[in-house]
C-alpha cells in the first residue's frame, strides 16, 4: 500500500509524467463517452463506421455540422478522431498484453530452464527477428485479409520475440541470485520459484518497455492503416484517416494549407497519443528503479 | 550415536566444455544425530557442494553420478535414500528436515518480500495442515463466543465457510475446494486466516533468534536490516519448520568479527534448544573449532581427514590437515603457506591429489589413493603414512 502511495506521489511530482497522465486520462475519456462526444447518427449501423456526407473526394471545411471538416470521400473528422481513440486503445492494450503475456511465458521458461529449452526458444525468436518487423507485419497482414483484427495479430507476431528476450535476459540474471536457491532449498517447486520468487525481480524492465511500446504499436498500426492494409474503408482509425488525408497534404497552389485540418488532426491525435504513453512510460522507468530512495 | 546422514561413496561431475570437473570424489561422510560437523578446506575443494548434494540442489551442469545418501528420519523411524526420492518427496524435505542457511544472508533473502512474508512462505509450503488446525481453532472461538451486531451476523456464514475449508484442509492439505479457492480472486480471502497464522508463527521464530522487536521487523524489507539481523532473519527461516538437519554454508563468513561471535553463540544455542545436527561448512579454522564437534577435512574434492575437535587441533595426522593449522595467521608467529596451488579439478593428479604440494609425499601417493581408514577411535585419515 505504501508503495502504491509512493508510486502516485512520485507520477504526480514530476510535471513530465503528470502531463502523460493527463493526456492518457484525456483519450481514456474520450474513449469512454464517445457515444456521448459523438453520436452515432441514428439509422447508421456500426458505431465504428464514419458516417459520410456524400461522396465527394474533396475535404470540406470545418462548419458547424462538421467541427473538424470532412476529409476525402466526406467522412467527418470529428466522429472519425473520438471513436478512432477506442480503435487506438484497442490496438495498443491487446497487441501488447498479448505480447508481454507470450514474453514472459517463453521468456521464463527460456531463461529458468536454460539448456535445451533455451536454446530452442531463442533460436525460434532469431527466426522472427530476422525479417524487417513492419514488412513482416505487412506481409501478414497481407496474407490474412486487411482488417483490425489481422493488424493486431500481425503487430503481436512480430513484437514478441523482443520481450522474451528481454524476460529471459532479466531471468538468467536473477536466476542466479541466492535468493532462488534459497527458496528451492526451502522446498519450493520451479513454477513457485519463478513466479514468486524470479518474475517479482524481473518483471520492471519489461513493464516499462510494454508502457512506452503502446505509443509504438499504435504508430505502427497507424502505418499499417496508412499503407492501406488496416481497417476497412471507412473505420474509424487514425491512421485510416491520414490514409485520406494523403492527397490534401498540399492544397491548390494558391492555398498549400487550404486542407491542413485533414492531415494536422488526425497526426495531432496521433502524435498526443504516442506523447503521452511515452511520458508514461519514461516516469514508469524513474520510478520503479530501486536505485531511487524509497522514503 | 545414531547417524542423522550417511553419504557412501558420492561423486559429483560437472560436465564443462574443457572437460569433466570432478568436484566430489567418491566421499563417505556420516553426520550424527545432536551434533554439529565442520567442514574445512580451501576455496574449492568441494565442501558447498558436499552441502548442495544433500539437498539435491546440486547447478547444471552438474551431476550427482553414484553413491548413496542416507536419512534417517527420527520421527518416522524410517531410512530414506534420498538420492532416490521424487523431486516432489525430495521437496517436501528440503526446508522441513534439511534446510540450508546461505553465505550471503543479503543474497539470500527476495528483494521484493518482507522478511515476515519470507519466512511465513516456508510454514505455507510445509505446515499447511498445521496451519488449517490452527485457523480452524480460531474460526471456532469466533463462532462460539456468540457475538452479535449485524457486523458478526453478516461474518457468521463466511466464518462458517472458513471452518469448513479449514477443516479439509487440516485433512488433506491438497484436497481440491480450498485449492481452487485459493486461485480465485476475492475467494482467495477466506484462506487468509492460513497467512495470518503463518505470520504469527513467524514472529515467535523471529523472536527465538533473538531479534528485538520482532513483529517489526517482520514488516520490514531486507534492505532495511543490518547484516547481522538479515542472517539472524535466514537461520529463522531455515529453522522455521524445525529441520533435523541444519546446513550452514559459511554463515559467518560476510559478518564483521562481533556479529560473527553472536552468530556462533545461536548456532550453539538452536543445538542445544532444537536438538538438530548441524553441518558447518567453513574456511574458517577458527569459527570451526568454536561450534564444531567433529571436524571433516577436504581437499580438491576428497576427504582427508575426520576427527572429533580438539582431537584434530591437537593431533592433526594428514599432512594436510597439518599445513592449514600451520597456515592460520596468530600474532607473534610468522605466517606458512602451503606451498604450490590448489590442484586442478579439470586434471587432478593421479594417486592422491594433495602429493604434489606434500612435504612427505611418498612415491606410492603419487599412484593411489589412500582410502579413508580409523587410525584411533573416530579419528579416520587418508594417507598412506597411516
Amino acid at each position: 500500500m505504501t508503495d502504491l502511495r509512493f508510486m502516485v506521489r512520485q507520477l504526480v511530482r514530476n510535471p513530465l509524467s503528470l502531463a502523460g497522465i493527463i493526456l492518457i486520462f484525456i483519450f481514456a475519456v474520450i474513449a469512454i463517452f464517445a457515444p456521448l462526444i459523438a453520436p452515432t447518427p441514428a439509422g447508421h449501423g456500426d458505431p465504428y463506421m464514419i458516417p459520410r456526407d456524400g461522396f465527394s473526394a474533396t475535404p470540406a471545411l470545418p462548419s458547424q455540422q462538421h467541427l473538424f471538416g470532412t476529409t476525402e470521400g466526406q467522412y467527418d473528422i470529428f466522429y472519425g478522431v473520438v471513436w478512432g481513440t477506442r480503435s487506438a486503445f484497442r490496438v495498443g492494450l491487446v497487441v501488447i498484453g498479448v505480447v508481454v503475456v507470450i514474453g514472459i511465458v517463453l521468456g521464463s521458461i527460456a531463461g529458468y530452464f536454460g539448456g535445451v529449452i533455451d536454446e530452442v526458444i531463442m533460436r525460434i525468436t532469431d527466426i522472427f527477428l530476422a525479417f524487417p518487423a513492419l514488412i513482416l507485419a505487412m506481409a501478414l497482414v497481407t496474407v490474412m485479409q486487411p482488417s483490425l483484427t489481422s493488424v493486431m495479430i500481425a503487430l503481436i507476431v512480430v513484437s514478441w520475440p523482443s520481450y522474451a528476450r528481454l524476460i529471459r535476459g532479466d531471468i538468467l540474471q536473477v536466476r542466479e541470485e541466492d535468493y532462488i536457491e534459497a527458496s528451492r532449498g526451502l522446498g519450493a517447486s520451479n513454477a513457485r520459484v519463478i513466479i514468486r520468487h524470479a518474475l517479482p525481480n524481473a518483471i520492471y524492465p519489461t513493464l516499462i518497455m510494454a508502457s512506452l511500446d503502446i505509443g509504438a504499436v499504435v504508430l505502427s498500426a497507424a502505418a499499417l492503416s496508412f499503407l492501406g492494409l488496416g481497417a476497412p474503408e471507412g473505420y474509424a482509425d487514425w491512421g485510416q484517416l491520414t490514409a485520406f488525408a494523403r492527397n490534401w497534404i498540399v492544397g491548390p497552389s494558391s492555398d498549400p494549407l487550404r486542407y491542413w485540418f485533414a492531415v494536422a488532426i488526425p497526426g495531432l491525435f496521433i502524435l498526443f497519443f504516442v506523447l503521452g504513453w511515452n511520458l508514461l512510460g519514461d516516469a514508469f522507468r524513474d520510478i520503479l528503479d530501486p536505485r531511487l530512495a524509497r522514503r | 550415536m545414531k547417524d542423522l546422514i550417511r553419504i557412501r561413496d558420492v561423486s559429483v561431475r560437472f560436465y564443462t566444455y574443457e572437460g569433466v570437473v570432478h568436484a566430489i570424489d567418491d566421499l563417505d561422510l556420516d553426520i550424527r544425530q545432536g551434533e554439529t560437523l565442520g567442514i574445512v578446506g580451501e576455496t574449492g575443494s568441494g565442501k558447498t557442494m558436499t552441502a548442495l548434494a544433500i539437498l539435491r540442489l546440486v547447478p547444471y551442469p552438474g551431476k550427482i553420478e553414484s553413491g548413496s545418501i542416507v536419512f534417517v528420519d527420527k520421527g518416522l523411524d524410517k531410512e530414506i535414500e534420498l538420492l532416490k526420492l521424487s523431486e516432489e518427496r525430495m521437496r517436501s524435505i528440503r526446508g522441513n528436515k534439511i534446510s540450508m542457511v546461505f553465505q550471503e544472508p543479503g543474497a539470500a533473502l527476495n528483494p521484493v518480500y518482507t522478511i515476515g512474508d519470507q519466512i511465513s512462505e516456508v510454514y505455507l509450503l510445509h505446515q499447511r495442515q498445521e496451519l488449517a488446525q490452527r485457523a480452524r481453532e480460531r474460526v471456532n472461538s469466533l463462532l462460539a463466543n456468540g457475538r452479535n451486531g449485524w457486523a458478526a451476523t453478516v461474518k457468521r456464514p463466511f466464518w462458517r465457510w472458513q471452518r469448513r475449508l479449514y477443516s479439509k484442509i487440516a485433512q488433506e492439505s491438497n484436497s481440491i475446494e480450498p485449492r481452487l479457492l485459493g486461485r480465485l480472486p476475492l475467494f482467495r480471502r477466506l484462506l487468509r486466516r492460513l497467512s495470518d497464522e503463518a505470520m504469527l508463527l513467524t514472529v515467535d521464530m523471529l523472536k527465538d533468534v533473538e531479534i528485538p522487536d520482532p513483529a517489526r521487523v517482520a514488516a520490514h524489507y531486507p534492505h532495511e536490516l543490518s547484516g547481522g539481523m538479515k542472517q539472524r532473519a535466514v537461520i529463522a527461516m531455515a529453522l522455521a519448520c524445525s529441520p533435523e538437519l541444519l546446513i550452514a554454508d559459511e554463515p559467518t563468513t560476510s559478518l564483521d568479527v562481533t556479529i560473527q561471535a553472536q552468530m556462533l553463540e545461536l548456532f550453539r544455542r538452536i543445538k542445544v534448544d532444537k536438538g538438530a545436527s548441524v553441518l558447518f561448512v567453513t574456511h574458517n579454522l577458527g569459527v570451526a573449532s568454536e561450534v564444531c564437534d567433529r571436524v571433516a577435512v577436504m581437499y580438491a574434492g576428497r576427504l582427508c581427514e575426520v576427527a572429533p575437535v580438539e582431537e584434530l587441533f591437537l593431533n592433526p595426522l594428514h599432512p594436510y590437515t597439518k599445513a592449514l593449522l600451520d597456515a592460520v595467521p596468530m600474532p607473534g608467529k610468522e605466517l606458512l603457506t602451503i606451498p604450490g596451488a590448489l590442484a586442478d579439478a579439470l586434471n587432478p593428479p593421479p594417486g592422491c591429489r594433495f602429493h604434489p604440494r606434500c612435504p612427505s609425499a611418498k612415491p606410492v601417493c603419487q599412484q593411489e589413493r589412500a582410502i579413508l581408514k580409523e587410525v584411533s577411535k573416530d579419528h579416520m585419515v587418508a594417507c598412506y603414512l597411516y
